[in-house]
């Protein structure tokens, strides 16, 4: 089976959920193809081989921009055709879902989202996939010739081992219509790890009485190399911003390790992080529903337990 | 303005997800279903847009008779007449071909629904639809403007958002905070009774996946509870259980 797999990157960096997609690929088919749009360093597309790609398709053409989706799914379309691809692999990202959706239309493709395992080909192509906000999962069979997957993170491991890969610089055919959405602006944070990529997380709740206080929060996080999340009420009330709200209605996130500090652990905050690896809880209230759903627990006051726990990790990394 | 805003009817975010028929129907025993919750945002953020401006709304559900009462609450919301194609909602592509079709007998100028169902969660009709109807679709947007006959966004992006500008007519993937939940008043209740729904057969019977069977997910080991004045046990753990650093 020839495996398309669609990259993404961040600031040069290909991100690790896209190199945990090609290594994905590279365990279903032979040949793995990669796309990835955008300047980056000969160094980055090293490790798309690296995870196991043989070919990578690099496409620099400023027409082609990521946030372009309609031009990128016209770009994704014409590599299905020239390369003779049956399957196109990539993360779940805000990206992810337009493009995947749109280029499914275009080859007239089986698509699911969330997928959480590799494909049982034994009879068909059958895939498990997280639904119900990580609550169940669904065995789904794709019953199309070509076939799209959006993997979830942590699905696979990252393949470290694969050679440099053949890189083509790939020129697509531009469409006027594509070119139809302006991109006015864009307001990025920068330096800090995006949340969706993160293999840590570190959530605040509103048991850490203010925004003045997420110092606490943040010191853990860069201790541990983690992203910083929060809870609906704490977005709600402005004192973080809503791309870190994490739960059913904020970003989904399934990292090796999620430590919420002062969430009381609400059914829609749950759903968003349930299909983490590991969960510790600190929270002063021994009743809280989170708990229940945690490997680790503290019950204690966030504002003695986590400088001890920063300084703690901080030794232990030493 | 037309606005067509497509609903899903899911069960409430709280609800136990159960199964039956060796694991192959959702048990609906029990559940409380709801105009899926970024669908609300969208239905909001359609009435503030009509009110604005004018013009009309119509919500669209595809689902069997069942989900008439969640479709009846999207009228006392401010939907002006709605429209249920009365088959399963088989996958992604069946409900966006069928949205696309009433799209293309009805002439509307905004078709806004939620970035994903909480059901399914693929996320992925938003972009069909537009693929479909060869027009521009943007999500998760949290801010949605109309001047004229051009549209300004913003789509949230990892770790921020976007600022875009797009001439109509545009689909729309919604979530937080495009605008606040309405709750639906007396006035809005007694009058969504009258409100014209109908209900259209199928068009055509297509999809591309099949659901087999459903599995629950293992259940967690049990907590291991670590005394508050102890923090370096937890370190322990995360050093060598979870094997984080």
């Amino acid at each position: 089976m020839k495996v398309l797999v669609f990259t993404e990157s961040d600031e040069g960096k290909i991100k690790k959920s896209s190199l945990e997609a090609v290594s994905y690929a590279a365990e279903i088919g032979q040949g793995t193809v990669a796309m990835i749009f955008g300047v980056l360093e000969s160094s980055e597309l090293n490790k798309i081989g690296a995870a196991g790609a043989k070919k990578v398709l690099h496409i620099t053409d400023s027409d082609f921009e990521p946030s372009n989706i309609m031009a990128v799914s016209t770009a994704i379309a014409q590599v299905f055709e020239a390369e003779d691809i049956e399957l196109m692999v990539m993360a779940k990202s805000s990206l992810a879902d337009s493009v995947s959706a749109r280029v499914s239309i275009k080859m007239n493709a089986s698509l699911v989202s969330n997928v959480t395992d590799l494909p049982d080909m034994t009879n068909g192509f059958t895939v498990n996939r997280s639904i119900y906000t990580g609550k169940a999962f669904a065995k789904t069979k794709l019953t199309s010739d070509k076939k799209i997957l959006t993997i979830r993170k942590n699905t696979v491991p990252i393949g470290e081992n694969g050679s440099d890969p053949e890189t083509v610089l790939f020129q697509p055919n531009s469409k006027g219509s594509d070119k139809v959405v302006k991109v006015l602006s864009q307001e990025k944070i920068s330096g800090d790890i995006l949340l969706p990529e993160a293999d840590i997380v570190v959530s605040g709740g509103r048991g850490l009485k203010g925004p003045e206080n997420w110092g606490m929060i943040e010191d853990l996080a860069a201790a541990l190399a983690a992203a910083t999340g929060c809870s609906k009420p704490v977005s709600d009330m402005d004192w973080r911003p809503h791309h870190e709200h994490v739960g059913q209605t904020g970003v989904k996130v399934s990292p090796t390790l999620y430590i919420a500090v002062g969430i009381s652990g609400a059914i829609q905050h749950l759903a968003g992080v349930n299909s983490s690896k590991f969960i510790v809880v600190i929270n002063k209230d021994p009743e809280a529903p989170f708990f229940k759903a945690a490997d680790y627990g503290i019950v204690g006051d966030a504002f003695e337990v986590l400088p001890q726990l920063t300084k703690a990790i901080q030794a232990a990394k030493e | 303005m037309k606005i067509l805003v497509c609903i899903t009817h899911v069960p409430d975010t709280t609800s136990k997800i159960s199964f039956v028929d060796q694991d192959t129907v959702f048990d609906k025993t029990g559940v409380q279903f709801i105009i899926g919750p970024y669908d609300d945002y969208a239905l909001a953020r359609a009435v503030e847009l009509k009110e604005q401006l004018g013009g009309s709304i119509t919500a669209l559900n595809v689902g069997f008779a069942e989900t008439e009462p969640t479709i009846r609450k999207a009228l006392a919301i401010g939907a002006d007449e709605a429209i249920r194609i009365n088959a399963e909602p088989k996958d992604s592509f069946f409900v966006a071909h069928q949205i696309s079709q009433v799209v293309k007998g009805g002439d509307y100028d905004l078709i806004l629904m939620g970035r994903e169902s909480i059901d399914f969660n693929g996320g992925q009709v938003h972009g069909m639809v537009g693929e479909l109807l060869g027009i521009p679709s943007v999500s998760p947007v949290m801010y949605l403007d109309i001047e004229g006959n051009i549209a300004k966004l913003s789509r949230e992006i990892e770790g921020g958002k976007e600022l875009l500008e797009v001439a109509l007519p545009i689909v729309a993937g919604c979530q937080e905070p495009i605008a606040e939940w309405k709750i639906p008043n007396m006035r809005g209740i007694m009058s969504a009774r009258s409100k014209p729904l109908n209900v259209l057969d199928p068009f055509e019977d297509e999809h591309k996946t099949v659901v087999e069977n459903f599995v629950m997910p293992a259940a967690k080991s049990g907590i291991k509870m670590i005394d508050a004045d102890n923090v370096g046990e937890l370190v322990d753990l995360l050093k060598n259980e979870a094997k984080v650093f």
